[in-house]
């Protein structure tokens, strides 16, 4: 038997079952929170913290995606600190590493461009950190470029979750912090790597991409073969 | 016994039977006895040599009934190599292995059967619950443990009480967690116990990572039985079958002992299956962390001991709930277990007459820094900070005034002298902008910058944020670089008002307690030194004298 419970966000009335998030809850209802690291068909993990809400009754912010809903909770998304706390986020995203947008392969299609552009992200307040990161450039088909990686982790969750090879996982702490193949060995010679190209796909910027596109050729194809993966299904195709 | 049971493990080889190794065994009561403090930090300077010395020297001397004994943390730990005379409460301090006369000399002239505690000010001041068996016992002989009143108390809970009596006298007790955030301990075994699912488990995180603070480990070197102990009697409170000990790497006497005390404790029935011939089974394994911080965090621990990456997930579901393998879990400090079997001995009401009204009982505190004393010290709550640095800390060194005192570790917060006379417990600390933590106590003169230390615990903070939210993974290197260019006289005002915006938003959006946690050495430094922060930013001076300020650039 599934139970339903009814709340609000941002007052209005809205009903979720058991077992879904604010987030789910929220997208149903049209009712639009940014986020980063959520992809609807993976798990979530709740650390972009882009989508941080605040729930009455509480003193804590907490993340929509991994906050299942409870009758008569009372969420407030849009208040004005949130949305500063967000464009800080975004701002901090941008300084930790190298994203200047004009050289991106990912130009305008990019998940973080896209939210900064919503956000009305228009200048820096924090000093510039991008220290020079590398490139992995060693597989036959794809690369990674980890200056333009924001640590989502979508490549590490639908290469284990999806694909089931779990080829991506994440070494290092603090801003050393990397998404690695294969424990840290090359791309190119990873041993469990099948080359399906998920990782490519659900990335939300360019850090990873295919070889032998230009930034003209546009999006990273974005073959319409992860159905589940709804809102990269949902991104215009790029004329 | 029918032919399916299995056969009993080889016998391990006999070893003959020593008061500490390479000594030789007493053949009848000792009349006086020497305890020389076998903890790391006095065996770091040499203690087992002086133990052996002061063995031969003692037989050379013709004393028959003297017994030579390791044992654990002895407490003044700057002052070691330690050894003590119970027999008169002398303590003998620096003591080296070619001077070791004025012992024997004391040894000699003890009256049997008396017992006498060190009368300075930093023994005499102190409440000892938690460590009362260090300095006192070998930490690595069950028999010396049983002696001291050791299991009975597991024993009692085993033949006498259900575990809901047993919840219930902790929860009477006001336990409190001694971990820091100080959750009572009573409730968290009710969840545990009322959670479903099966098995349970029981975790001790001794996962100590705060700089200066080593309570836990001298615990766990000093008197690993006890804990164990606790361990068992929560088992069977929350009706767990397995515990794991998730211990640092870094501390390799404190795994070693630990281990020993395990495997005595399970071949003497105190672990294993049926323990003391009751129902209750329950095994204790150890783990070891990697040398992250984080890991102290409970869901971090819980990722680390399943074999993944520390890092920590969202909460709810607590662990209580879904934790280990998405079971219940039970999780609790070192210090707290250590508080279990006291308590259950001697009932919850006597817990609940010591301390303050909200934070029963004692707290262990590692009181370094720049105060003469330093070492560990086992405190009632609500003990005056003045009385833990000027009384039992012995004042400042060289006679300097005081400036602050550091509590709580890289999430905690400075106190300055005007809050001398509070009493600490977790809410007094709360209200003046620190923290309990686990226990670390840094005494800090006015050779101290309060810029630099708030800059140094940033920088533990960006190092040990283990990446996964961008808060914390971000934001802490910002307000690293922020404070290094006010550290370095390099800041504008705007810098400063930046830096107070940044760190309300980490510690708003942040993912787990480290993040949350980490712009309070900024925040607490700024309410009681802002004025060392202008003296950096405005007049371009570090007033300590710390900071390597930058000539200011020449206008064009």
């Amino acid at each position: 038997m599934t139970t339903v419970h009814t709340f609000r966000i941002n007052g209005s009335d809205v009903a979720g079952t058991d077992g879904q998030s604010i987030l789910a809850v929220a997208t149903e209802n049209g009712i639009d929170i940014p986020t980063m690291c959520h992809l609807d068909g993976l798990s979530d993990t709740g650390s972009c913290r882009l989508c941080v809400v605040e729930v009455a009754g509480s003193s804590k912010l907490t993340p929509a995606c991994t906050t299942l809903v409870s009758e008569g909770m009372d969420v407030s998304t849009t208040s004005e600190q949130l949305c500063g706390y967000r464009r800080t986020i975004i701002e901090m995203l941008f300084l930790e590493r190298n994203h200047i947008c004009a050289v991106c392969v990912a130009n305008n299609h990019c998940d973080l461009q896209n939210l900064a552009e919503e956000l009305k992200l228009d200048h820096f307040e924090l000093p510039v950190i991008a220290p020079k990161v590398g490139i992995d450039a060693s597989h036959a088909l794809f690369a990674i470029d980890h200056n333009r990686c924001i640590m989502c982790v979508r490549c590490v969750r639908v290469c284990d979750e999806v694909e089931g090879a779990h080829t991506w996982d994440v070494m290092g702490s603090g801003i050393g912090v990397r998404v690695v193949t294969d424990m840290g060995t090359p791309w190119g010679e990873s041993t469990s790597c099948t080359s399906c190209g998920k990782c490519v796909q659900v990335c939300p910027t360019g850090a990873l991409f295919e070889k032998g596109r230009s930034i003209g050729e546009g999006s990273k194809e974005r073959r319409p073969f992860l159905p589940y993966l709804k809102n990269q299904a949902q991104e215009p195709e790029l004329t | 016994m029918s032919e399916s049971a299995p056969s009993a493990p080889p016998a391990p080889p006999k070893r003959p039977r020593r008061a500490a190794d390479g000594l030789r065994p007493l053949e009848g009561p000792a009349r006086a006895s020497a305890y020389v403090c076998e903890a790391v930090s006095c065996l770091s300077a040499q203690s087992h040599d002086i133990l052996l010395k002061l063995g031969e020297q003692v037989s050379g001397a013709g004393l028959k009934d003297v017994e030579v004994k390791r044992v654990g943390c002895l407490l003044l730990c700057a002052s070691g190599p330690l050894v003590q005379i119970p027999g008169t409460g002398q303590l003998f301090s620096n003591v080296r292995p070619d001077d070791l006369d004025a012992i024997v000399e004391a040894l000699a002239d003890v009256t049997p059967g008396e017992q006498r505690a060190p009368e300075a000010p930093f023994f005499s001041r102190q409440r000892r619950i938690a460590t009362e068996n260090s300095g006192r016992i070998d930490p690595e002989s069950l028999d010396d443990y049983v002696e001291k009143g050791g299991f009975e108390a597991l024993r009692s809970v085993l033949t006498s009480m259900t575990p809901a009596q047993v919840r219930e006298e902790i929860t009477r007790s006001g336990l409190r967690g001694r971990g820091g955030a100080g959750y009572p301990t009573g409730l968290k075994w009710n969840t545990v116990a009322k959670a479903v699912g099966s098995p349970k488990y029981v975790i001790c995180n001794a996962d100590e990572g705060d700089p200066g603070a080593f309570m836990d480990r001298s615990v766990l070197e000093s008197d690993p039985y006890r804990v164990i102990e606790g361990m068992a009697i929560a088992a069977y409170a929350v009706g767990a079958s397995e515990g794991y000990v998730y211990c640092r790497a870094e501390y390799p006497l404190a795994v070693s002992r630990l281990r020993k005390a395990i495997h005595s404790a399970g071949r003497a029935g105190y672990l294993g299956l049926h323990i003391l011939d009751s129902k209750l089974g329950f095994e204790v394994d150890v783990r070891l962390g990697a040398g992250a911080f984080v890991c102290g965090e409970e869901t971090a621990l819980i990722a680390s001991v399943q074999g993944g990456r520390g890092t920590p997930t969202t909460r709810p579901p607590y662990p209580a709930v879904a934790g280990l393998w998405d079971q219940p879990t039970l999780i609790n400090n070192v210090e707290t277990f250590a508080n279990i079997a006291p308590i259950i001995r001697k009932g919850g009401a006597w817990f609940a007459g010591i301390g303050t009204s909200t934070s029963k009982g004692t707290k262990v505190f590692a009181l370094a820094g720049r105060v003469v004393n330093t070492g560990l010290i086992e405190v009632q709550m609500g003990t005056t900070l003045r009385e833990i640095v000027f009384d039992i800390g012995g004042g400042i060194v060289d006679g300097r005034a005081f400036k602050a005192v550091q509590t709580g570790g890289p999430s905690g917060g400075c106190i300055p002298a005007e809050f001398l006379d509070m009493g600490v417990d977790y809410e007094s600390l709360v209200g003046v902008g620190s923290f309990m933590g686990s226990g670390g106590m840094i005494v800090m003169d006015e050779t101290s910058c309060m810029v630099d230390v708030a800059r140094y615990f940033m920088d533990f903070c960006r190092e040990e944020s283990c990446g996964k939210c961008a808060p914390c993974r971000v934001g802490t290197t910002q307000l690293w670089i922020l404070l290094d260019r006010i550290s370095h006289g390099g800041a504008t005002l705007d810098d400063l008002a930046q830096m107070e915006r940044l760190g309300a938003m980490v510690q708003r959006t942040s993912l787990c307690g480290l993040g949350q946690g980490a712009p309070n050495p900024i925040f607490s430094t700024l309410r009681y030194f802002r004025d060392e922060y202008l003296a950096h930013i405005v007049d371009r001076v570090c007033p300590a004298g710390v900071c390597a300020i930058e000539p200011a650039p020449v206008p064009v």
